[in-house]
């Protein structure tokens, strides 16, 4: 089958199985391999990307299934060299160690704060409970996701001020 | 072009002890990873491997006609056809002279031994073509008894995992204070005990679960074979592949990229690794394989799984006067690279913190139709402070002695330091009181005893419960030594070498292999502040046979307290070597030179060169004293003498609901100690981790089998790795008193979290319902097994 999918803002048609995940799409296709495979059950949340904006398990998606959206992974978020702020966030309060699990990470948290900008403790822990993480007992991820909500609600007011 | 320069006055801060930010994660962050899974290369084919659905059978037939026929498929190949050049995988350690260890072939050959054992590999074009092919290939089994039961194996007259050995035992290893000299004769500690306490203990099977599957690319078309993996051991990996394949040594090329955790899951030489080089070897082709979640799950080795007897014999007033250990350990269907050895490790961790009269050990290695057993976090050292920390809580409970109080009445002094053990190794540092005392203090112990006593007073349906876990770890994995005399097939030294380049910039290489720990961040701290230069100037090398062509790896929390005190050592040699030189370009004597902040000062005056600038006076060499060689690069290997004594207090406080059995952990306190700090924010990270880890054992996680021996917890779904919303707020601190055996002072932290918060964890649950006449619940405690147990104390009368 033949798509058309927007991946971190360029355009790609190609020809397609049916069964192809997008997980594997963007992997081997595209060369997006900062987007990863943790599982097999849907559990790890390691792939998650966003489609259209809400964050998907892109091991739960076939490729067909994402022909004409908007497709956002981890290695969309950096723009002109610098971190995203919750790429910074998790930087700054070392909320990786491996890292295998961080671009799902990251692409949750976002996800998160986009419904709740100011999340407590319990609301982060339960907002990525479908993230798995085997190294940092999730500790300095709950730290970063509401650093970088401040951060977010920051930049928000700066260019609400603005405006 | 070197001119020597008026010293300035400041003199940079010390970066050790600095919660730097890490240098690793920007490309974690941005996705520009190096995983091996993500690589490509021209010609490549993609493999997947058939697994026996069964524990354990007889191969009658394989038919592989139509699997070479489907689209895609190059080859497909069966045990059969590589018999002849596949070897066994190897065991390192050979615990006792007659150990028995069957061959382990990387595929079946005429048996299965576990459900997940690899039959056969198909090579295709696509990994989904690979994955389709499998289907096609129709594999005869006659069944076999499967055994699987740990205890139920080790007896006389049971069906045999492997038939020819004619025994399911192993090997049996025993150590005994008094024929070592140590101490007394435990059977006369139990005779003449006023107090004897006997438990039995299950380890439950764990998976490590480490978040990337394993992966690994083979490229057999240079003039080495190369072989990328997800591995935390490259230089152990290649130096077996040579010996049990017959590669000459030197070509062979091993390179860990990026790594996505290992726990100790990725210390081994696996089945799939060897397949994957033989396929790439046989097509000349690069080949690929990356296991899937649940390949993993039933096919990667396991960790604990013991079954742990333990007699403790103790006087009224709480004073214990001998140990015994009894432990029947599962080793699954093979040995595998340290399978053997991973339970005696434990041999000397059982006596703890404390000091016994008396210390008889026995351990009895058993074979199952189970996946083998292997290094996980900790490896012997959590299930021995499991067993003894608990049964200390039965002990205090015993005497209605406060835990603590029992605790400190055998504990070591900080005084009695050094202090040899009753288990034969000598503890060089610590100050148990001063752990002890900061962690009570941040848990509000006396107020959560006295809350305690309201809720059992009124009945509350949800009782608390407090846990204590005092422990201690041998780390810094090994004195080359005490592993040779352990029969380990290895030494136990790290490698390192410094590169100082004509621009000032240094080159730092490692033989450590990282897999998320942070060593590029901290080695470049400690090069940082032994040759003065900026830590931004400092790149860390590890990771690749060609690059690091010396070392021992990552386990055993020794990267730091092994690899890098080589570090130190080669920081050293190159000041060493930089300084004639200096003195030669300062026009003054060696002995008058000092060497701080990055430069060499004439003492007493403002002259003074900088490191960076001798490297590029010894780059051009063209006014060099006579005869000296021009280079700085150094190298050093160091062998520690002793392991090195991490230690630490963890107190628990969980809530249980009677009724539902549920557990909710209500705080968590550690105190470790852990010597200097390198790097805090690192610290902590490994704390937290390791604590969700042991915590994950305590409560959630479990492999288990059905009566075929098919692992029923096979993948995430069922395998409850704790999510964030399992787990709660750790209250993390430190004392410190320095480790005495290494210039840093450091003892290493790996695997302190996950050896010392099992015991804690449980003790606390058992500490809530003790008074319902609860004596033990076996891990993970589930609120099934914990509503159970209340149940079956009060007789089904509630």
């Amino acid at each position: 089958m033949r798509i058309t999918v927007t991946v971190d803002g360029t355009s790609y048609t190609d020809d397609v199985e049916p069964r192809l995940l997008l997980v594997h799409y963007l992997r081997d296709r595209l060369g997006k391999v900062g987007t990863v495979v943790g599982c097999d059950t849907s559990n790890c949340g390691a792939c998650t990307v966003h489609l259209n904006g809400r964050s998907v398990k892109s091991c739960s998606v076939l490729a067909v299934q994402a022909d004409g959206a908007e497709v956002t992974t981890v290695e969309g978020l950096a723009t002109d060299g610098a971190l995203h702020p919750v790429q910074q966030a998790f930087h700054d309060n070392h909320a990786l160690q491996c890292g295998y699990c961080t671009p799902g990470m990251i692409m949750s948290t976002l996800d998160l704060l986009s419904e709740n900008p100011d999340p407590d403790d319990r609301q982060v822990r339960l907002g990525l409970e479908g993230n798995l993480c085997r190294c940092t007992g999730y500790q300095n991820i709950v730290a970063a996701a509401q650093d970088a909500a401040r951060r977010l609600r920051e930049a928000d007011a700066t260019a609400g001020g603005a405006r | 072009m070197t001119s020597t320069v008026d010293a300035g006055t400041t003199t940079p801060e010390p970066e050790i002890g600095k919660a730097r930010s890490r240098k690793e994660d920007e490309h974690l962050l941005t996705g520009r990873t190096k995983w091996t899974d993500n690589l490509v290369l021209p010609g490549m084919v993609h493999l997947a491997i058939l697994r026996s659905p069964l524990a354990h059978a007889r191969i009658t037939n394989i038919d592989v006609t139509e699997a070479r026929k489907m689209p895609g498929v190059i080859a497909v190949y069966t045990g059969a056809d590589l018999a002849e050049e596949q070897g066994s995988l190897p065991c390192a350690w050979q615990i006792t002279p007659d150990m028995k260890a069957p061959p382990a072939p990387a595929l079946a050959v005429d048996t299965v031994n576990f459900a997940g054992e690899a039959v056969a590999v198909v090579a295709a074009r696509s990994a989904y073509e690979a994955h389709d092919a499998l289907e096609g290939i129709d594999v005869d089994y006659d069944e076999l008894p499967v055994v699987l039961d740990l205890a139920a194996a080790a007896r006389e007259g049971s069906d045999l995992v492997h038939p020819d050995l004619g025994t399911n035992v192993s090997a049996t290893w025993i150590f005994d204070s008094a024929e070592a000299g140590t101490g007394g004769n435990v059977e006369d500690a139990i005779r003449d005990a006023e107090v004897v306490v006997e438990r039995t203990f299950r380890q439950q099977r764990l998976i490590p679960a480490f978040m990337e599957p394993r992966s690994t690319v083979v490229d057999p078309t240079g003039p080495q074979i190369t072989m990328w993996s997800a591995t935390q051991v490259p230089h152990v990996l290649k130096l077996m592949l040579a010996m049990s394949l017959g590669i000459p040594e030197h070509k062979l090329r091993v390179i860990a990229p990026d790594v996505g955790g290992g726990f100790g899951g990725k210390l081994q030489v696996t089945p799939e690794e060897v397949v994957t080089l033989l396929v790439a070897r046989r097509l000349g082709k690069p080949a690929k394989y990356t296991e899937t979640r649940s390949e993993s799950m039933a096919a990667a080795h396991h960790g604990r799984d013991q079954i742990q007897k333990l007699t403790l014999a103790a006087r009224r007033d709480g004073t214990v006067t001998g140990l015994k250990v009894e432990l029947l350990a599962d080793m699954g269907a093979y040995l595998r690279l340290v399978t053997s050895g991973v339970p005696i490790l434990g041999a000397f961790m059982f006596n703890g913190i404390y000091k016994f009269g008396a210390y008889h050990f026995s351990c009895t290695n058993v074979f199952t139709n189970k996946v083998p057993t292997d290094a996980y976090r900790g490896a012997g050292r959590p299930e021995a402070t499991f067993a003894i920390e608990r049964i200390m809580d039965e002990l205090a409970a015993e005497l209605s002695m406060d835990p603590l109080e029992l605790r400190e009445k055998n504990w070591i002094r900080h005084e009695e330091f050094p202090f040899a053990t009753i288990a034969g190794l000598t503890y060089d540092s610590g100050n148990y009181e001063a752990a002890t005392a900061r962690a009570k203090e941040l848990f509000d112990y006396d107020a959560l005893r006295r809350e305690q006593a309201e809720r059992r007073e009124r009945n509350d349906p949800v009782q608390l419960g407090i846990g204590v876990s005092t422990f201690t770890e041998m780390c810094g994995l090994a004195p080359s030594r005490v592993l040779g005399s352990l029969a380990y097939g290895a030494g136990g030294w790290e490698h390192a070498s410094i590169r100082m380049l004509p621009t000032g910039k240094v080159e730092v290489v490692t033989g450590a292999s990282a897999h998320g720990q942070g060593h590029e961040t901290a080695f470049s701290q400690i090069v940082a502040d032994r040759l003065g230069i900026p830590f931004e100037d400092i790149e860390v090398l590890h990771g690749d046979t060609q690059t690091a062509p010396r070392g021992l790896d990552t386990y055993g929390s020794r990267s730091l307290a092994v690899g890098g005190i080589a570090i130190v050592a080669a920081a050293e040699k190159v000041v060493a070597k930089a300084r004639p030189i200096a003195a030669h370009l300062l026009e003054c004597a060696e002995e008058d030179l000092e060497f701080t902040g990055g430069r060499f000062q004439v003492a007493g005056t403002q002259k003074a060169v900088a490191l960076t600038d001798v490297a590029l006076a010894v780059f051009a060499a063209h006014n060099l004293p006579d005869g000296i060689e021009p280079n700085l690069d150094s190298e050093a290997t160091y062998d520690p003498d002793n392991f090195s004594y991490p230690h630490g207090t963890h107190l628990c406080a969980v809530e249980v609901d009677t009724e539902t059995g549920w557990v909710r952990i209500r705080k968590y306190v550690c105190v470790d100690d852990i010597g200097h700090v390198v790097n805090p924010l690192i610290v902590d990270g490994q704390v937290h981790g390791g604590l969700a880890q042991g915590i994950a054992q305590a409560l959630y996680e479990e492999a288990v089998h059905d009566e075929t021996g098919t692992l029923l917890s096979g993948s995430f779904a069922e395998y409850l790795l704790p999510s964030s919303a399992d787990l709660p707020e750790f209250t993390t601190d430190r004392t410190e008193t320095p480790a005495t055996g290494n210039p840093l002072g450091v003892k290493g932290v790996g695997e302190a979290g996950t050896i010392a918060s099992t015991p804690a964890v449980v003790n606390s649950v058992l500490d809530a319902v003790r008074h319902l006449g609860v004596r033990d619940i076996e891990m993970p405690c589930t609120p099934m097994r914990v509503w159970h147990a209340i149940e079956s104390a009060q007789g089904g009368a509630r």
